[in-house]
This record gives structure tokens, C-alpha cells and sequence, in this order.
């Protein structure tokens, strides 16, 4: 089985909140003090991947998209265990949409041909826009599972659990298609030693627009449907009444006669 | 080629009544309707769903598209996506709102890309650009940490709501609308991915989604047997039990005890978090509560920018005389 799995580098979801920030004159994000991260709904998506390797084996290859991806980070697929990482980097591919990102990455699964499964996180810990793989899905005229925290391998198809507000849905679809993994499938693996070793020494393929045949005015910003009016950060009051105590079971008393007080209970 | 007009509205429904994503859908469509001057409509696809009708009218529907069929009584994404499709290029509309729900986060991004377009998914706010007429679609980006408004030049401008986020319709009986049984044809070949079977989660208890108090536990609890301990408050204020990410991986609770961004939005009248930091992605799950209460060991913690009351301390040390007290309290 071929797999692909769409992996994207973010800023750390997982910083404190008080460390982001927002550069007003770029409409970008920042983590301050914390470096980039490999999405964590994407490694979901690799631990998707590679939980289907063991079962049946497979080749996982992986695709990151955008400019300036640190290696460091974008290797750590390759450390989980994932084959190869096609890298769709260049100027050109910065600042895109659900749309143009879509339009770039299904140009890439057609360039590499040969998959049957193609795997996304539920949504990106940046965007939170949750729609490239159904993008993907109807570019390339793929059945499309949304948000899968179980996948199974049968003949020729896939029985995937679909994670619902009331409890899952089995779902059953034919390859090749587009699944996108949620985290109720569990921890990612962490990456083993010489997992992090072999990734060291693997040169991931770099595609530019020209390789996919794609005009640059098509991706990125360029290529955008939806325009970034405003990003800002909500402002919170922080009006927090803080309940004392000698002890901290005393302090736990104090909150329930608070609560009454204020007729919260 | 004419331009397209309206406001278009999914409507979600059970057993057959509207839910309340449906009504909060029609509130917003009727405010971005009447900005715009122009119709509202809004499509149900099911089985014995006509008693829908006079709901979406009397909730503000100038008109109502009913795709009423036996053999659409179960959801099958594929199906009611092709059924969508086949309306919107009939339609037209200009604006297209489905819920931020299991059923709109899986069909909206797909119905969009076929009309060449993204949909702006998870939104809080949705206006009318007073110079340009474009939807103003405002929603939580970099989980939760920020607010970002998007707008499109492309029609039809499509849209997912978070539950909860819009005013819903207030029901007016006396009101008038049309109701339209559109052409349409249901081909089982578009059925790529099939739902065979629907798992229902047993939920002990107040429902979640319906509670008047929750209790919710975040890493901090340290496992499932933490959790017993946040039930027998939940049990005494007649709440339920809810939670951060972290035990939901960790299996020390059930995954549809998840509150946050990628789990259930709610917003009940009191929110006890327990050992929860309050990451901008948990928040994003509960920030509608009217009040909101932590116990936290670390004073820093976010979670204390957002609630009302809280007692900074070891849980496992507070919780214990907080429910103790709670119950002389209630006896009393």
C-alpha cells in the first residue's frame, strides 16, 4: 500500500497562550521563545500511516508544503518512520489558502502517482480551517472520510471510524482515498533513535511550482479565494476573584460558601 | 450568467424538529438576509420532514426547500453533498450557512471546492461589509489564541457556524413563506464512502451538550481514577463530566467528554475546570459559560484569565472540602 500523508510545519500550538503574538504590519503569528513545530493533527496523521505500515506494511511518503520548513522539523516523519518527504518549498507556495494549499498538494499526489491513501490531520493547529483534505478529495475526484480516529485495512478497502458528536460512525470506502485523522486515534509514536539517525542522513526531494506545472499567480497568496481582512487576539478581562485559605481544604470550603453567596450554586 | 442571490441556510434536524443549530442558522440568515434585501431560504433533506416547513418559516424563511424521501432518511455525506450541489446550482445563493457540526464540517469544505471556491469554517461572527455587500466571516484561528475575519470575492460564499455563537430565531407563527419541493435526483453511484453502522457512546447522566453545570478535569487529574472524584460533584450539582484534551488521548475518560476547539462547544450556566491549564483550543470548547470556576495549583495558569472564582491550590487537596462543603450547602 502507498500511503501519503500531508504534513505542515506550524508555530507551537502547544507554547503557552501568553506567548503569542501578532505582527500587525505582516498579519503573521508568532510563539514567542518557542520554535516551529511539525502540526499536531498532522503527526496523527503519520501515526495513521505508520500503524497501517506495521499492520500490513506500506510506503509512507510525506509532503510538507511552505517556505523557510526547518529541517529539523520536517524531518520528524522521517523519524517516526515515515520512507520519504517530498517538500513543496518556495516563496511562491507562502501565504495560500485552503484553496491554493489544496491546489499544490493534489498537483503533488498526481506528480508522485502511485498511492492509495492519502492522509491529513482533522484540521491545521494554525488555521483551524479543516479543509485541505476535502480539497484535496474533490480536486483529485477521491472519496473523502472526515475526522477518522480508527482505520482498518480490508480488500481493496478501508473501514474507517469516524469520530461524531454522539459516538462514531463506521464508515466503509474504496481506493484510493483521502482520510482525514483526528486525535482521538491516540499518542504519535515518539521517534526512536535511530529513527532520528536514518532521517539525519535522508535528503528530502524539494518540488518547485515549475516541477508541479503550476503557475506561481495560482498559488500562495497569489492563488487565495478567501482574503485575510484582520487577525487580532481577543482581549480578556481577567477579573478572576481568587478564594483564600489557611489550608488548601479550607480554601476549597471558602469557594463553595463563595459560590452560594454569589448564587452560582 | 446571473449573479447570485440570497441567503441560503442548512437546516439540521431530529425526530422531526429543528435543532438548535438550525434556529441559530436562521437568525443569523435573517440579519444578513435583511442587510442584504434579499431572501432568505434554506433546504431540509430527510425522510418525513414536511411538518419542517412552518418551523422555518414561522423562524424567518422566505423560503423553504424540502428534499423529502425514504431513501434520504439516513445521512449519507456523499448523497446529501450531490443533493446540496444540485440545489446551490440551481439556487444560486450568495451565501451558503451550515453548522460548525459533524454534518457541516464534512460538507460545507467539499460543496465549496466544487463551486471553486473555500468555505470559512467554525465561525463566531458573520457580518455584512457595508461598502463592498461581502460577508464578513469572522473565526477562531491558532486555536483560539486569535480572531481572524476573512471575505471572499467568490460566490456562493460559504460558511460553518459554531453552535452556540449566533443569536437563534426568535419563532414568529404569524409569519409567510413558500415551500418548494425542488427537482432532484439521488444517485446511488455517488456513494464512494457508505456509513454503515452509527455507534452511540453510552453517556450516564446529564447529556453534555444540555447541561446546566459541567465538571471538567484536565491533565492535572492524573487518571481515570481522579475522575471519580469530579463525578460525585458533577452528581451533587446534577451536572456532567467533562474534559480537556490530555485524558480524552489518555483513555483515562471518554473521547465525547472532550470540551474545546476539536471536541464539543458548550455553554453552560457554571463550568468547574479542574486541573486544566486552559489551553486557547480547550477554551474555545466552553468560553460561553456564563460562569466559569478553577482550581489550579499554578496561579499563572490561562485558565484563570477566563474565570470568575478560583482557588489556587492542589485539586486533590481543594476538591474534596469544595464538594464536601458543596453538599452541606445544598443540604441545608
Amino acid at each position: 500500500m502507498n500511503i501519503i500523508v500531508c504534513v505542515k510545519q506550524v508555530i507551537d500550538p502547544e507554547a503557552p497562550p501568553s506567548s503569542f503574538r501578532i505582527d500587525p504590519a505582516t498579519n503573521r503569528a508568532e510563539m514567542r521563545g518557542a520554535n516551529p513545530v511539525i502540526d499536531p493533527y498532522g503527526e496523527y496523521a503519520v501515526e495513521a500511516a505508520l500503524r497501517l505500515k506495521d499492520a500490513g506494511g506500506a510506503k509512507v511518503t510525506v509532503i510538507s508544503l511552505g517556505s523557510n520548513l526547518l529541517r529539523e522539523v520536517v524531518k520528524k516523519p522521517l523519524a517516526m518512520g515515515a520512507d520519504e518527504l517530498i517538500l513543496l518549498e518556495d516563496a511562491a507556495y507562502d501565504g495560500g489558502d485552503s484553496y491554493s494549499t489544496a491546489l499544490a498538494l493534489a498537483a503533488a499526489i498526481k506528480k508522485i502517482g502511485q498511492y492509495d491513501l492519502i492522509l491529513c490531520g482533522r484540521e491545521a493547529s494554525d488555521t483551524n480551517a479543516g479543509q485541505v483534505g476535502a480539497g484535496v478529495a474533490e480536486i483529485l475526484s477521491l472519496p473523502c472520510v472526515t475526522l477518522a480516529k480508527r482505520l482498518e485495512a480490508g480488500a481493496g478497502n478501508l473501514v474507517v471510524e469516524r469520530v461524531t458528536s454522539a459516538g462514531y460512525d463506521v464508515v466503509e470506502v474504496g481506493l484510493p482515498a483521502v482520510i482525514t485523522i483526528s486525535n482521538e486515534i491516540g499518542e504519535p509514536r515518539y521517534p526512536t533513535v535511530k529513527g532520528i539517525m536514518a532521517a539525519k542522513k535522508k535528503e528530502p526531494l524539494v518540488w518547485k511550482p515549475t516541477d508541479l506545472g503550476l503557475d506561481a499567480s495560482r498559488l500562495g497568496s497569489a492563488g487565495r479565494k478567501v482574503k485575510l481582512l484582520r487577525l487580532y487576539q481577543p482581549v480578556y478581562e481577567g477579573r478572576c476573584e481568587f478564594v483564600e485559605g489557611q489550608t488548601p481544604e479550607e480554601a476549597g470550603a471558602n469557594l463553595a460558601i463563595k459560590l452560594r453567596e454569589a448564587k452560582v450554586i | 450568467m446571473a449573479e447570485n442571490q440570497g441567503v441560503l441556510v442548512y437546516l439540521e434536524h431530529r425526530e422531526g424538529k429543528l435543532l438548535p443549530i438550525a434556529l441559530e442558522g436562521l437568525g443569523a440568515g435573517r440579519r444578513l438576509a435583511d442587510t442584504l434585501g434579499q431572501r432568505l431560504s434554506c433546504v431540509a433533506i430527510g425522510s418525513n420532514i414536511a411538518q419542517l416547513a412552518s418551523q422555518a418559516i414561522a423562524a424567518g424563511a422566505d423560503r423553504v426547500y424540502l428534499m423529502d424521501s425514504p431513501e434520504l432518511a439516513d445521512y449519507q455525506p456523499d448523497i446529501y453533498l450531490a443533493l446540496m450541489g444540485q440545489l446551490v446550482a440551481e439556487a444560486r445563493p450568495q451565501v451558503i450557512i451550515m453548522g460548525h457540526t459533524d454534518t457541516g464540517r464534512e460538507i460545507a469544505p467539499r460543496l465549496a471546492f466544487r463551486f471553486g471556491t473555500v468555505a470559512v469554517t467554525d465561525c463566531v461572527e458573520l457580518n455584512i461589509d457595508n461598502t463592498s455587500g461581502r460577508l464578513l466571516a469572522t473565526k477562531p484561528v491558532y486555536g483560539g489564541n486569535a480572531l481572524a475575519v476573512f471575505s471572499t470575492d467568490t460566490d456562493p460564499q460559504v460558511v460553518t457556524v459554531r453552535t452556540k455563537a449566533m443569536a437563534p430565531a426568535v419563532p414568529n407563527a404569524s409569519r409567510q413563506g413558500e415551500v418548494i419541493t425542488p427537482a432532484y435526483k439521488v444517485e446511488p453511484s455517488v456513494v464512494r464512502a457508505r456509513i454503515v453502522r452509527r455507534v452511540l457512546a453510552e453517556s450516564a447522566g446529564v447529556k453534555l451538550e444540555d447541561a446546566a453545570v459541567v465538571v471538567a478535569g484536565g491533565r492535572g487529574i492524573g487518571g481515570a481514577e481522579g475522575f471519580k472524584q469530579l463525578e460525585d460533584l458533577a452528581r451533587l450539582l446534577k451536572g456532567a463530566i467533562g474534559a480537556s484534551r490530555p485524558p480524552c488521548d489518555s483513555g483515562w475518560i471518554s473521547d465525547t467528554a472532550q470540551v474545546g476547539l476539536t471536541g464539543k462547544i458548550i455553554a453552560p450556566e457554571l463550568y468547574i475546570a479542574v486541573a486544566i491549564s486552559g489551553s486557547s483550543q480547550h477554551m474555545s470548547g466552553c468560553s460561553g459559560a456564563r460562569t466559569i470556576v478553577a482550581i489550579n495549583k499554578d496561579r499563572e495558569a490561562n485558565i484563570f484569565r477566563h474565570a470568575r472564582f478560583g482557588v489556587v491550590g492542589d485539586w486533590k487537596k481543594v476538591l474534596p472540602a469544595f464538594t464536601a462543603k458543596v453538599k452541606e450547602l445544598l443540604a441545608s
